[in-house]
């Protein structure tokens, strides 16, 4: 870390002053939840960054005007699908997650709080993890793919009703050791370009990579619509897109060291609202 | 001495794409992060070479730092200073070293390695995914990076 900072105050020293700046605007939910889209970090990151921001302020006009709204975000068709297979019954027991949950509003404050520690189990767990558990062992159903249409969309309708609610992600007790190891890969320098996720959303926020705009890299406003492939994105899609781009050997969505990762990612938006499904280019 | 030495078991180990007499990516020697000899012998070309710091699929320098005279290649990054006016600030054998290894001139530099083979972590096999395999080679090869070279010694303010 000590090392990297001594790359940015070398380049500092070089640059010319053209940072391109997150746009000061405010996310306003259909007219009525106010959303967090920067705030103060969480004091496990406050060593290497003051404020954390949202992606949000990273994107265009029109990509952040397009997520203000419902009708207008096309990532809530997606959550629309997954409504209707929260209420169809799959597997050998004949029961859908309604049979259990009952409506999609006991998903609240669900998504804010993973990945997380589950006991049982003895192992911490994304969202995808839990949602493949119920499947396999209350629905007697197939696990989806983990990066998959079904699995995303479904992903995205339990983060919608968590929206604008904290992200709260538990580091300490028995998630720490696996929030460690997360970090370590953070900072890690990978593949031929020798680049760690911190080169670029922690030392290059606000910095122009060729034609892309780099934010914090947070995942608060997973799963994203991008417009550039039109359907919703997961946290470990994007994270092997981003280490592919270091032209490294990536690790496979669902890993335990992408858990690890997105546990220590999601920490660092601690405080940022939850926006799930979000837009991005 | 210890180059001379080097050299001779790189003529037999080399692969076969190596042209004799051509310094490859171990061989390379640096003193404070220059590196004096061309790395071919056959002089670099300035035209090449801004192709090579322009283009996506080759350097694909402006990605990173933006430059003037490339003002007709799209989106140019701000990661690194603006390279114009390099080739006052450096000298040939600087810019060589540089744009091999950054990191022997700037200790941790951001900059990727262009002309280096060893010392990866999780190297891949360009930009699929996958594992290196045997093809895996420098980002540029002796004769692009001469190029580049001549290209940024033209690069005066
Ligand atoms: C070579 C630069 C680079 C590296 C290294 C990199 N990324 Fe990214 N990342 C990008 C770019 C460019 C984008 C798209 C613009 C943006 O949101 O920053 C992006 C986007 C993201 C996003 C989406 C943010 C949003 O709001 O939609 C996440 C999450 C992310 N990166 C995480 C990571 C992680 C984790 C790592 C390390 C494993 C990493 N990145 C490494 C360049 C990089
Ligand atoms: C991922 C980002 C990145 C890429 C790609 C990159 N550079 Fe750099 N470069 C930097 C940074 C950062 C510095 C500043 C030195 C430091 O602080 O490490 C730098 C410094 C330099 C310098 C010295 C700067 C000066 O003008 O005083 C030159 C010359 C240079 N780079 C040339 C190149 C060339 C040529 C290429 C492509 C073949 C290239 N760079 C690709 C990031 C990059």
């Amino acid at each position: 870390m000590k090392k990297l900072t001594s790359a940015l105050l070398a380049s500092a020293v070089f640059c010319t002053p053209l940072m391109a700046d997150p746009v000061e605007d405010t996310l306003i939910l259909n007219e009525e939840i106010t959303m967090v889209t920067r705030t103060a970090a969480p004091a496990h990151v406050s060593d290497v960054l003051d404020e954390v921001i949202s992606g949000w302020h990273f994107r265009g006009t029109e990509t952040r005007a397009m997520q203000a709204d419902d009708f207008d975000n096309p990532g809530m068709i997606f959550v629309e699908q997954a409504e209707e297979v929260w209420n169809t019954a799959d597997g050998s027991e004949g029961k859908s997650c309604s049979s259990c949950h009952e409506g999609t509003d006991s998903m609240k404050g669900v998504r804010a709080v993973y990945p997380k520690w589950n006991e049982a189990a003895g192992e911490v767990r994304t969202l995808e993890m839990q949602v493949n558990d119920c499947r396999e062992n209350r629905m007697g159903a197939e696990k989806w793919k983990y990066t998959g249409g079904d699995m995303t969309n479904m992903v995205a309708l339990i983060s919608s009703v968590s929206r604008g609610m904290p992200v709260d992600v538990a580091i300490t007790g028995p998630a720490q050791s696996m929030w460690e190891q997360g970090k370590e890969l953070y900072y890690t320098r990978t593949g031929q370009l020798e680049l760690a996720c911190a080169s670029c959303h922690e030392d290059n926020y606000g910095n122009m990579i060729r034609a892309d705009h780099l934010s914090q890299g947070q995942i608060n406003g997973f799963p994203t619509y991008r417009l550039k492939n039109t359907k919703l994105n997961s946290v470990h899609a994007r994270f092997k897109g981003c280490v592919r781009d270091t032209r490294a050997e990536t690790f496979k969505p669902g890993s335990p060291e992408f858990v690890a990762l997105e546990l220590y990612v999601a920490s660092r938006g601690n405080g940022l609202s939850v926006e799930g499904p979000s837009i991005r280019n | 001495m210890k180059r001379s030495y080097l050299a001779i078991l790189a003529l037999v180990a080399a692969p076969l794409a190596v042209s004799a007499g051509e310094i490859t990516p171990t061989q390379v020697s640096f003193s404070d992060g220059s590196v004096e000899a061309s790395l071919t012998g056959v002089p670099g070309d300035p035209a090449m070479g801004r192709e090579i710091v322009g283009n996506k699929s080759l350097g694909n320098c402006v990605a990173c730092h933006e430059v003037t005279d490339l003002a007709d290649v799209p989106f140019h990054g701000e990661i690194g200073p603006m390279l114009d006016g390099a080739g006052d600030r450096w000298t040939e054998a600087e810019l060589r070293g540089i744009v091999a290894n950054a990191k022997m001139m700037f200790e941790d530099s951001l900059m990727p390695s262009f002309y280096k083979t060893e010392g990866f972590i999780r190297p891949g096999n360009a930009y699929t995914g996958k594992a290196a395999d045997d093809t895996f080679g420098p980002l540029l090869n002796a004769q692009q990076i001469e190029d580049v070279v001549a290209y940024l010694v033209t690069l005066k303010d």
